[in-house]
């Protein structure tokens, strides 16, 4: 029957259209008369019709843990085989920080909950009779009671204020709320010192007030967009992307400064392709040029500013004839580009980039970041940067947590009093013992960071901590850092727990539920019935005045007229601004929190401390000749480690390759696609080797790849091995003398050709599981 | 310097780095088609020509290879399909533009004429009586022929029809050579044309290639039989005919070059692999030298009384046949469109 | 009614949100996808040009792998878009080698699988998953023979260019250049 209905479909010439029609009922409604063989479709084949319609496909809020930008967005879920799976995520139409899209990275959130080599059980490190360690699958019960044994033990024989915890991602409050009550404020969090901290310290010394995140720039309306350094576009943070590409189609100028011929780069009328770690000299001539050639925003800077007149003299030699012999800039496009700035002016943005610590000097180069937007108006202005707002959500009543006299700032005595956040490195350096202090660290609690990947010499982060008595890693993953545990926890994915309300800033406060759309997987659980547990066995269980989070997360919206029901229906909510102030009024009087109650030029508070008011270029070290300066960033499909063992992610990009110019491969005999491995300017060589790409796209002096990948733990069965890590080649830190960041671009790397491991293994985790 | 790459996605097996969705089954599918559709002309040809009594092995032997061939060549083909279980979709419509299509259906109509063409000399070729194997004559009596199968009425078949049946082709094999005939060359020029129908390959994209792969098929047709003959005669023909199918061969070769190199820049780029680049060895010595250059040499030379062993030329005709089609296969997938 | 999607270069960053979406929308396997992200590179530091696109089957309107396909599992459905019924398919590759662009791959299940334009979702009024989710919104997709589309409009005023137009496909993705 299906086949003389064919036949014949092709004889009559009907169109294919009508041409399924008739075979579907071919197989549907006459499959009595056809022969077994004919109708025989295995079950399988049908799921390309397997695809759900959105509209009747079960759906849960969410916002993302990929990054920190933490888009609100909906899980869906389809039904495979009676059973509901996880199918997709996207964004929330009503939410700021996606506009309903999610980035590459979001969207390939599903690989997180898929990853089957997630962390699967609690797990304690222990000794067998030949002192060999091992873990051991440990109920959570065992697991947690051997933290709270040891947490006491710390307190008896030290203090409490011994406990350092390191942070970065959603389930820090509920630790850190635990760790307040035991008695510690240490809580620090990688994205300050080795990310974003001189940003905010140089904008807090210039505006009274950081940048924050997500960044408040008005990309959208805006001009002019001035990008130094930041990658946007690789750099994945969604709104920006989505803001730039809107900016893109208005017409604006984009200036993009990179030594690397970045995808921004690609896109902006004008790309400077500076010298490496000269962008400060850059900076201040740009000032110079719109300060001489009045390019400024006169009014605003009368009105707002403080030291004009200091700034202006303190320029006045930084001309772009200066700048060319420093970073080789044509001073034409010096002129050129400080011209598109001050035309567009107030509607541009100096981005402040995020990932700032560069060369040690950042905090004032951020500075001269924060005077260019200055003296152009930008700061309050629609098209520069606009005023967030937030909601700050009330906790449920619990005691007053203990006094502490031992913070973080005690960590590194004395110095960086400008930081206004906990250094990780710090903390990391102060539990290494030293007789000028009175405790060091002795316990480390590490949620979702990887410290042996995100902290710069590692050598130094091993030291540390070997000298700890109780290291607990809550991670998601067998990260490297989990090899260093006492004991492991793992905690289920963000897709399969409730976690506390995202209450960021943006152009309107809103607030954005997460919640599970499946069971957890595995023995793994959510980390704020962790932190409870934890809470509990350590007798703090006051301080978590809930049974269950839904009880809080209930209790915190009816305080703001929402409840969990309408937030589960609707994942995102808007609320209305306090202040109707996205933008300076007009001729407003505005008090910035600075000493002068101005913005500064001139910062009163640096010259408190010591520092000079406004920044100073100064040059820093060359590579050596064979050597090239070692550079990294982002791939738009990772973020960091944490995505490489994602199924999907890793499908994208899974290694990363060594960004080299074709004079350079010639020079060293390189071909594309060959392997090489890497040795820095101390001697250390990397542990894998890294496929040479061959491109233009690089400067002669440097060689690039993407952070997050030559992962060295073989659990991770996909990532393992795959590419370099730059971090364990950035061993040479150039610190901030103001904030105490660590700026890591300052390491230089040779080729080696021959495998120089003996072994190809090298394996850092020191135990084995069982 | 101008860089290309793909960033993301694509990763597939069979796709990247280049093409190689068709493996050996392709190339040998293509060579035992031309080969068998060389052996059904011949036998056909001679037939019409009324020569069936001179030329025994191209009408006997033949056409016996040639089905061989094709059984061989079809598993080869099913092999390579991804979704075997499902080939039977290959006959639920006939697709003029589809070559593979075309090529399943001549197949599907050339097979049974092959069939019934070994039947016709059955009794020729291979009496049963002779069968050394008892089970086997056993068999064919218990199935197909009488009980009493005598040596003198070999295969004695059960059942009228298929007795008259017999009669009526014994008596003038014409009409089904004609049929034949024509069948082989579609099949032979299919081979070529299953290429040439995809412009997305720019090495395939070319009408010579019908004619080409018909040539070659043929000359392979008349290597074998040149071999697998004992009468001198009938070897000296197929030489002769060889010698002139390998001269045409040559002439398409050198035309196709010729027309590549002054064409599109994509011609031009396609042509400079077996000009200089990857495939240029390979390509020269297997198919130009080996197989079809020191074959027409040795041939000639036989002809003028040299004496050569004549499993020489024809074995390197057959390998420069079946080097040719896995090389133009490979080549054609690894060179694509630019852009 | 003509089905036809342009994609900006000047905005796309090559992210592969669109491929990392379509391969969760319609379940493709890891390893495989039905569209991808090309990058090219032309001139010497610091005079470069960078042009990424977002490829995938151009659902041409002069189909190779159609015509060559010898079960009919290749097809053509209303909109001019190309797809393939799993069930129909012998995996026998015609289509694959027949198509310019390499769009095509075998599902580990044999079957040919390739872009199908999303027409479970554009059916629902909804555009394909891949240009719904595109951070940058580089992509526009709608229908050719209605002026008002969005594709109409935006090839309308923008410079245009299609891939392997040598080809002779006619293909029915536009890249703004
Ligand atoms: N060499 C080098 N070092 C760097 C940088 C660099 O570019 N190069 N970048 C710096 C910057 S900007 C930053 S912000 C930091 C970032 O540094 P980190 O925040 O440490 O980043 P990741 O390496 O992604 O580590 C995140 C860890 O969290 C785990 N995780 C993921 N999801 C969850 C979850 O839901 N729960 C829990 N408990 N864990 C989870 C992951 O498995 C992973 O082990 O690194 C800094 N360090
Ligand atoms: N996809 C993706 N997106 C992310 C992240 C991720 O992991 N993945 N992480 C997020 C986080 S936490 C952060 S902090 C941000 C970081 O994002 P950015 O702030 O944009 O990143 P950086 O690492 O500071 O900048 C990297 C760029 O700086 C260039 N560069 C190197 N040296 C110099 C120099 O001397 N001068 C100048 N002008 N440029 C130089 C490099 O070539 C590269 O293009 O990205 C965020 N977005
Ligand atoms: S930017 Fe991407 S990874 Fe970050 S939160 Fe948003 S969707 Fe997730
Ligand atoms: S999602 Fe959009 S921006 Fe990203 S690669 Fe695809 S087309 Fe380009
Ligand atoms: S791009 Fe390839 S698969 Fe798609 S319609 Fe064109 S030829 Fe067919
Ligand atoms: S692989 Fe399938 S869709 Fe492609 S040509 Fe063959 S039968 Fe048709
Ligand atoms: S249109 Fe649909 S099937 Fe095609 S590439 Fe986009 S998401 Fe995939
Ligand atoms: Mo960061």
């Amino acid at each position: 029957m299906y086949i003389t209905l064919n036949i014949k479909g092709f004889f009559m010439k009907t169109t294919r259209r009508q041409f399924i029609k008739i075979s579907s009922m071919g197989v549907g409604g006459l499959a009595l008369a056809a022969t077994p063989i004919l109708n025989w479709v295995p079950s399988f084949l049908k799921k390309d019709n397997d695809i759900p319609d959105d509209s009747k496909a079960k759906r849960y809020p969410t916002y993302c843990e990929i990054c920190f930008w933490k888009c609100a967005g909906w899980t869906y879920t389809k039904n495979v085989d009676g059973k509901e799976k996880i199918w997709k995520i996207i964004g929330n139409n009503d939410d700021q920080h996606s506009s309903g899209r999610f980035c590459p990275r979001g969207t390939g959130g599903v690989g997180m909950y898929e990853d089957e080599d997630r962390l699967k059980h609690p797990l304690i490190r222990e000794k067998d009779e030949d002192g060999n360690q091992y873990f051991r699958k440990a109920t959570w019960d065992e697991a947690i009671t051997v933290i709270a044994d040891k947490l006491k033990n710390v307190a008896q024989k030290y203090s409490p204020n011994c406990v350092a915890m390191f942070s970065h991602g959603s389930g820090g409050k509920f630790w850190g709320n635990v760790l307040k009550a035991y008695g510690t404020n240490s809580i620090s969090a990688p994205s300050y010192a080795q990310c974003r901290g001189p940003r905010e310290v140089g904008f807090i010394a210039t505006f009274g007030k950081g940048i924050g995140s997500p960044e408040p720039t008005d990309i959208r309306n805006t001009k002019c967009l001035v990008l130094i350094g930041s990658h946007i576009g690789e750099n994945m943070h969604n709104g920006q992307v989505q803001e730039m590409s809107q900016a893109i189609d208005n017409g604006a100028t984009i200036i993009t400064v990179d030594p690397r011929f970045s995808t921004a780069a690609s896109k902006s009328d004008f790309w400077l392709p500076i010298k490496p770690a000269t962008d400060l000299a850059l900076l201040l001539t740009w000032i110079n040029v719109i300060i001489e050639e009045e390019l400024y925003d006169k009014e605003y800077v009368e009105k707002y500013t403080y030291g004009f007149e200091q700034i202006k003299e303190h320029v006045k030699n930084n001309t772009p004839e200066w700048a060319y012999g420093i970073t080789g800039l044509k001073p034409d496009l010096i002129r050129k580009t400080a011209r598109a700035m001050g035309n567009a002016s107030p509607a541009v943005i100096v981005h402040p980039g995020r990932h700032v610590t560069w060369y040690g000097d950042d905090t004032q180069r951020l500075r001269a970041v924060a005077i260019l937007n200055a003296i152009l108006g930008s700061w309050g202005r629609r098209g520069g940067f606009y005023q967030p707002e937030g909601i700050k959500l009330k906790s449920m009543p619990h005691p007053a947590y203990p006094k502490i006299s031992h913070t973080w700032r005690d960590a590194t005595p004395g110095k960086f009093k400008l930081a206004d956040l906990a250094l990780a490195s710090g903390i990391c350096d102060a539990t290494i013992p030293s007789p000028d202090r009175d405790c060091s660290y002795k316990a480390w609690i590490i949620n979702g960071t990887n410290l042996i990947t995100t902290l710069p010499d590692r050598k130094n982060t091993i030291a540390a901590l070997q000298n700890l008595e109780l290291v607990v890693v809550i991670d998601t993953m067998p990260a490297e850092i989990t090899g260093y545990a006492d004991v492991v926890l793992p905690e289920c994915t963000y897709l399969e727990r409730y976690d506390m309300l995202r209450t960021s800033k943006h152009r309107e406060p809103s607030i954005a539920l997460r919640m599970p759309a499946a069971k957890p997987k595995y023995d793994s659980k959510p980390g704020w019935e962790m932190a409870k547990m934890l809470a509990e066995k350590l007798g703090l269980g006051a301080y978590v005045p809930y049974n269950d989070i839904t009880e809080l997360l209930d209790w915190q919206l009816k305080q703001i007229g929402s409840s969990l029901d309408e937030m589960q229906k609707i994942g995102v909510k808007k609320i209305d601004r306090e202040y109707n102030d996205l933008y300076f009024l007009n001729g407003e009087e505005h008090e910035f929190s600075t000493n002068t109650g101005k913005i500064e030029l001139y910062s009163t508070a640096l010259v408190e401390e010591g520092f000079d008011a406004m920044p100073k270029y100064t040059a820093h070290p060359e590579p050596q000749p064979g050597f090239y300066r070692l550079n990294y960033g982002r791939a738009p499909m990772h973020t960091f480690g944490r995505t490489v063992n994602n199924p999907h992610l890793n499908d994208l990009m899974d290694e990363n390759v060594l960004w080299v110019n074709p004079k350079i491969a010639q020079l060293e005999d390189l071909s594309a696609g060959q392997e090489v491995w890497l040795k820095n300017q101390d001697d250390v060589i990397s542990s894998f080797p890294i496929k040479v790409r061959i491109t233009e796209r690089i400067r002669q002096d440097m060689v690039y790849m993407v952070h997050g990948f030559g992962r060295q733990d073989d659990r991770l069965s996909r990532s393992y091995g795959k590419g370099a890590s730059d971090s364990e080649l950035i061993t040479h830190i150039m610190h901030d003398k103001i904030m105490g960041g660590t700026g890591m671009r300052g390491n230089f790397v040779k080729f080696i050709t021959e495998n120089p491991h003996p072994s190809d293994k090298p394996l850092t985790r020191k135990v084995n599981i069982i | 310097m101008k860089e290309e790459l793909i960033i993301s996605g694509r990763m597939n097996p069979h796709i990247d780095p280049v093409m190689n969705i068709w493996h050996w089954s392709i190339p040998l599918y293509l060579f035992l088609g031309g080969l068998a559709a060389g052996l059904l002309f011949f036998a056909a040809y001679q037939t019409i020509m009324g020569k069936d009594k001179k030329f025994l092995t191209s009408v006997r032997i033949g056409p016996i290879v040639a089905f061989g061939a094709i059984v061989i060549g079809l598993m080869a083909l099913l092999y390579d399909l991804h979704h075997p279980l499902y080939f039977w979709q290959l006959y639920t419509t006939i697709r003029l533009d589809s070559p593979m299509s075309w090529g399943a259906w001549t197949l599907m109509l050339i097979m049974p004429l092959n069939m019934i063409w070994i039947f016709s000399y059955l009794k020729d070729i291979y009496p049963v009586h002779k069968c050394k194997l008892g089970f086997i004559r056993k068999i064919a009596a218990w199935i197909i022929t009488t009980n009493d199968t005598k040596p003198e009425q070999d295969w004695d078949w059960k059942h009228k029809i298929i007795r008259d049946f017999e009669k009526y082709i014994v008596k003038d094999r014409k009409p089904l050579a004609w049929a034949m005939a024509i069948l082989a060359i579609v099949l032979g020029v299919y081979t070529g044309i299953l290429l040439s129908a995809f412009n997305a390959r720019p090495l395939w994209n070319t009408a010579i290639l019908g004619p080409l792969f018909l040539t070659s098929g043929l000359s392979t047709g008349a290597a074998l039989l040149m071999i697998m003959t004992k009468d001198h005669f009938e070897r000296i023909s197929y030489s002769k005919i060889d010698i002139l199918l390998v001269i045409i061969e040559l002439f398409f070769i050198t035309h196709w070059f010729m027309g590549y190199q002054a064409g599109s820049e994509i011609k031009v780029h396609t042509v400079s692999y077996f000009l200089g680049g990857e495939f240029t060895v390979t390509f020269w010595v297997n198919v130009i030298i080996l197989g079809l250059t020191i074959p027409l040499i040795l041939e000639v030379m036989e002809l003028m009384k040299f004496k050569i062993p004549v499993i020489v030329p024809g074995l390197l005709i057959i390998w420069g046949g079946l080097a040719f089609r896995f090389i133009m296969v490979d080549a054609g997938q690894v060179i694509r469109y630019l852009y | 009614m003509r089905y036809a999607m342009a994609i900006d270069t000047k905005k796309c960053v090559g992210c592969s949100d669109c491929v990392v979406a379509c391969q969760t929308e319609n379940n493709i396997p890891i390893g495989y996808s039905r569209d991808w992200i090309t990058e090219t590179v032309e001139g010497t530091y610091p005079g470069l040009h960078l042009q990424i696109r977002s490829e995938r089957c151009n659902h041409c309107e002069d189909t190779p792998c159609v015509r060559t396909c010898p079960t009919g599992a290749s097809h053509v459905i209303e909109g001019g878009i190309v797809k393939v019924t799993p069930e129909e398919c012998i995996g026998c590759g015609s289509c694959i080698e027949a198509c310019p662009y390499d769009a095509r791959y075998v599902h580990p299940e044999g079957w040919v699988d390739k872009c199908t334009f999303c027409d479970h979702r554009i059916n629902n009024g909804q555009d394909p998953a891949c240009v719904s989710v595109c951070p940058t919104t580089c992509m526009y997709f709608g229908d050719l023979d209605d002026p008002n589309s969005e594709v109409s409009r935006i090839t309308a005023v923008r410079r245009i260019k299609v891939l392997a137009a040598e080809a002779g496909t006619k293909p029915q993705i536009f890249y703004l250049v």
